[in-house]
């Protein structure tokens, strides 16, 4: 178990030479929130650790011209929360991502990691999800594009493929009607793994009608949900109570969650469809404010 | 494998180390540099109690790695008083006896001194919620969030 190496890349070519070519298992290191209390609990047993913080693109979080955003993998939630420019543009991702953990862990946790960790209570995922968020992946075939849904294979498993890393996302511009949001149900106030994830996005004509719409569950399933009937339930409708009613029940339809000490199939079914009521009224709100 | 051969600004010092992969910074400051005051409470990221700046960010100590820290800037306890001089925020928290046992103070300190620096005015939920990662299993908070609120009134010069 010892003689672990640590290496930290300058170049993406670099990091995906090393990861490619690591005897036994092969570890990003970008925050380490979840990668170190994995190491010390003697969950993995890596050949080498690969700093990609150090690698510039890991690190940017940029405004681009067309008003879309490039997000670092390895930037850390503290980082963006203290922007207002994106703050303003995505409050939900920006909400979600503040979720997770403590002030010090905030100084450190990072997109690439919570949606890698392939945990299926991931605060941040259901929030990129919805917002349409892709990530840039590099690997030895070269670079591909995925939306961020299509990372993950189930609980502690993604898609990569081996010598492939996240080196950075991509936020869509901001609809000039849209908004966004996210909560999670916990059984406390802060601090604490999500029962239930819900992530929205929308956008509103100048009346009021829903004209789009991206609905993501997370914590009810494997992996992180799309709802697509919950986007065809509000769409074309004003949120009227019985397309709110419709929205509800697609929700609800989409879980498959386990049984657990946070919660039971039950109560994460019915919890899905309240919170997809609730993101997708404050979405609309912040839609309705542009 | 060999060590890794480091070099950091720790309070202000040049300061070089030898580590392995596997130790985190926290056992760095301990065991190799003997700076004990940041304490192991949890080792996974929950108590705060090894809280210490890296370049200018509070994190935990025990969830970064010694290897990482090359050429970066830390902060522990140890850098807060100057001297002899305790840093208005260790000074108040003996004033008001904002800690029974002790454990979690230094990491307490350390988090509170970054929230000051960003914000000399916080409100007590802003308190509360930035020191949410700083377990006291004392339950001293009211105590602690007290003292951060009244070293800041101190700080701004508000009249009593």
């Amino acid at each position: 178990m010892e003689s672990i190496q640590f290496r930290k890349p300058e170049t993406v070519d670099e990091a995906v030479k090393l990861l490619q070519g690591a005897d036994g298992d092969a570890r990003i290191l970008a925050g380490g929130t979840d990668l170190l209390v994995q190491l010390r609990a003697h969950m993995i047993d890596p050949g080498v650790i690969v700093d990609i913080k150090s690698i510039a693109e890991t690190r940017e979080l940029t405004k681009n011209d067309d008003g879309s955003y490039t997000i670092g993998a390895a930037v850390a939630g503290a980082e963006a929360h203290e922007r207002d420019d994106i703050t303003a543009d995505w409050p939900g991702v920006i909400e979600a991502w503040d979720l997770i953990g403590s002030t010090q862990i905030q100084g450190r946790a990072s997109l690439g990691g919570n949606l890698c960790n392939a945990s299926p209570a991931g605060d941040s995922v259901p929030a990129m999800v919805a917002a349409g968020m892709t990530a840039n992946i590099a690997g030895p075939d070269g670079r591909r594009t995925l939306p961020v849904e299509k990372i993950t294979a189930g609980p502690g498993k993604t898609n990569l493929k081996k010598g492939e890393f996240i080196v950075s996302f991509n936020l869509p511009a901001k609809p000039s009607n849209g908004g966004d949001a996210y909560l999670r149900l916990i059984p406390r106030t802060e601090m604490d793994i999500a029962v239930v994830g819900c992530g929205a996005a929308l956008t509103l004509d100048e009346s009021g009608t829903v004209t789009s719409a991206k609905i993501s569950l997370g914590a009810v399933a494997a992996t992180v949900l799309v709802v697509e009937d919950a986007a065809k339930a509000i769409i074309g409708t004003k949120l009227e109570p019985e397309a709110m009613s419709a929205l509800d029940a697609a929700c609800q339809a989409a879980c498959n969650p386990i049984d657990d000490k946070r919660g039971t199939v039950e109560y994460r079914t019915k919890v899905a469809g309240v919170l997809g009521r609730r993101v997708v009224s404050i979405a609309a709100n912040r839609a309705g404010k542009n | 494998m060999a060590k890794h051969h480091i070099s950091m600004t720790l309070n202000g010092e040049p300061t070089e180390f030898l580590c392995s992969t596997r130790q985190t910074l926290l056992d760095v400051l301990r065991d190799e540099l003997n700076l004990t005051g940041s304490k192991e409470g949890c080792a996974s990221g929950d108590c705060g109690a090894c809280s210490v700046m890296v370049d200018d960010r509070l994190v935990c100590s025990c969830l970064v790695l010694g290897a990482e820290c090359d050429g970066k800037t830390v902060e522990s306890i140890e850098g807060m008083a100057d001297g002899e001089n305790l840093h208005p925020l260790q000074q108040k928290f003996l004033e008001e006896a904002a800690l029974q046992c002790g454990i979690c103070t230094p990491g307490v300190l350390v988090a509170a001194k970054a929230l000051l620096e960003k914000n000399n005015n916080p409100t007590e939920t802003e308190v509360r919620y930035w020191l949410a990662g700083n377990l006291c299993r004392c339950t001293g908070y009211d105590k602690i969030v007290r003292a951060v609120m009244s070293t800041a009134a101190d700080m701004r010069g508000d009249a009593k």
